[in-house]
């Protein structure tokens, strides 16, 4: 079902005009209203009413996560603090973690783009929805709660974890959709079996996974798992939330963007150079019709291919491969997006310790988990050198990775010299997980 | 009064230990005593040696993490009872012990109990006052 035909269908040079008609509105904003974007431009020596047509997009400049960090927390706003009517940020410490604001016109935006997402699941009024996305700063929660509601779904706010009382709503309730992480559905399936309780014959007949990459495989094996339809979701917090693309029903191949909200162009990562539409490469998104957080050209790191052909769904909007590549060192661990510099960052802010460390990301069942090895350094051993101390610098590494990271690894102190090296340089991440 | 223990951080695998003694070994360095605190990930293997100094020259050489820690060391007869009365001198005078291990002097008649105090200079004087025998560092490295 299509939840807006006229902007979803339609034709492809009023997509483009609509684009650049929208983007110039976009451009003027930003460079009278945020510094950072007229320092850019003129940088980049473009003024907004350079922008003519799509052929101009590769004269404006790239905005990097590093830009949005260094203009933490407001400093990309393009609205006053009194027209934001929300704030998500993104885990990590000061200096790396980002904030994003919304409008009133923001959030009801976001709300309808999720309601089409929903749509295009195949989702009415007459559905309910567990949704299982983390509540609060994450988007995923409260990005999927609103397009539920939007469609008059009843929505059951689930958020993350419990996963027992999870499964009793999932039986008790008869929830006929399901939003969640695709390794956290895994893992309600396996609970689930082993409790006794028979996931195929709940009443879930789809499912709407994302903010984690995941192969077809996975998909096959939630399907089964459930007995239901897994769709993709795409979205990223910094450009909006869930719901940037999404899989329809009726193609079962690729995301839709919804191209009358974002431009989406993908690059050569190395050279920045736009590449013709079905080469792979790095997405690189800009917002239309955003308020508080515009964004112009921002590198993803996502690597992916759009795809061109019309669809059968009747959707015009051009589609996105499932992402399972970065251009970049970023990790996604149970739909946690972390830096390895995030932490570093919180390593050295922990009096004596060094940033010699090891993070293993692996599966521990469905889910991932992390262990986190670091040096003991020569200054904490000389220092304190009991087990008591040691210890107490364990738990409160532990804390501080949950504390602004969200995620809870598993710490072991090493001897000196252990980490494996590459080059000279420690090897910060060991990713055992297959995508 | 005082000695001086060497502690070295041991990673918990397999060979980690046998790194600590081989080096001790080829830098020819006699173990007095020693004992090992272990966690699950990790341990604390303390030594008594003698040649604190080269002990911990050579370790750090080969990158382990050592440190010096001060302990005790209180001579009792090695029979039923004798640790027993000095922790009932140490108790009357509310001294806390961290840890503490033993051996058996060469003799056979005494044992050696090592203590690890908060406060160790505190513990000497209750200790010498109740007429225990405290043994200096440099008499016990030479053991």
């Amino acid at each position: 079902m299509i939840y807006n035909e006229e902007f979803e269908t339609l034709p492809r040079e009023a997509i483009r005009a609509l684009q650049v008609k929208r983007l110039q509105g976009v451009l003027q904003r930003v460079y009278h209203t945020v510094g950072y974007y007229k320092k850019a431009f003129d940088a980049a020596g473009i003024k907004p009413d350079d922008f003519q047509a799509m052929a101009d997009m590769h004269r404006l400049p790239f905005t990097n996560r590093k830009d949005l960090r260094e203009n933490y927390p407001f400093g990309l706003f393009a609205v006053p603090m009194s027209s934001i009517v929300r704030l998500h940020a993104s885990s990590g410490t000061s200096g790396v973690s980002t904030v994003f604001g919304y409008t009133r016109h923001d959030i009801d935006i976001w709300s309808e783009l999720m309601a089409r997402s929903l749509a295009a699941a195949g989702l009415t009024k007459n559905d309910i929805v567990h949704n299982a996305y983390g509540y609060g700063l994450f988007t995923g929660g409260l990005g999927l709660h609103y397009g539920a509601e939007k469609i008059g779904a009843s929505v059951i706010p689930m958020s993350g974890g419990n996963t027992k009382r999870q499964i009793m709503i999932l039986q008790d309730f008869g929830p006929t959709a399901i939003c969640s992480t695709p390794s956290y559905a895994l893992h309600l399936a396996e609970e689930g079996k082993a409790q006794g309780v028979d996931m195929k014959s709940l009443k879930l007949r789809v499912g709407i996974f994302g903010a984690e990459p995941w192969s077809k495989a996975i998909c096959a094996e939630i399907e089964q798992a459930f007995s239901i339809t897994a769709l993709n979701i795409f979205g990223l917090s910094e450009v909006m939330g869930p719901g940037i693309a999404m899989e329809c029903l009726e193609g079962r191949n690729g995301m839709h963007v919804f191209e009358d909200h974002f431009i989406v162009e993908t690059i050569n990562p190395a050279t920045g150079e736009i590449l013709p539409e079905g080469e792979e490469g790095e997405l690189v998104f800009t917002t239309l019709t955003k308020e508080a957080f515009p964004l112009i050209r921002y590198r993803s790191g996502d690597i992916s291919r759009l795809i061109t052909e019309p669809c059968r769904c009747g959707r015009s909007h051009i589609r996105m491969e499932r992402v399972v590549k970065r251009s970049d060192d970023m990790l996604i661990i149970r739909g946690i997006n972390v830096f390895p510099s995030q932490v570093e960052a919180i390593l050295v802010a922990i009096e004596g310790l060094e940033p010699h460390y090891q993070l293993i990301v692996d599966k521990a069942g469905a889910l991932d988990s992390v262990e986190l090895q670091v040096e003991v350094s020569e200054k904490i051993f000389s220092e304190s050198g009991g087990v008591k101390d040691l210890q107490n610098i364990e738990r409160r590494i532990v804390k501080d990775m949950k504390d602004y990271l969200g995620i809870s690894p598993r710490v072991k102190l090493v001897e000196p010299n252990t980490l494996q090296r590459q080059a000279g340089a420690f090897k910060k991440v060991i990713d055992k997980r297959k995508f | 009064m005082k000695v001086e223990q060497i502690s070295v951080f041991l990673e918990n695998k397999p060979g980690s230990l046998e790194h600590a003694t081989r080096i001790l070994k080829e830098a020819n360095i006699n173990i007095r005593t020693l004992t090992v605190a272990e966690t699950a990930d990790f341990g604390i293997l303390r030594l008594i040696v003698n040649d604190v100094e080269k002990a911990n020259k050579v370790l750090k050489e080969k990158g382990f993490r050592v440190n010096k820690t001060i302990v005790v060391a209180v001579e009792v007869p090695d029979r039923p009872g004798g640790l027993h009365s000095i922790m009932e001198a140490l108790s009357q005078e509310s001294i806390n012990v961290e840890y503490l291990y033993a051996f058996v002097e060469k003799s056979g008649e005494n044992a050696v109990i090592i203590f690890r105090f908060d406060n160790p200079e505190k513990a000497i004087e209750v200790l010498q006052k109740n007429k225990f025998t405290v043994i200096p560092g440099a008499k016990l490295y030479d053991f």
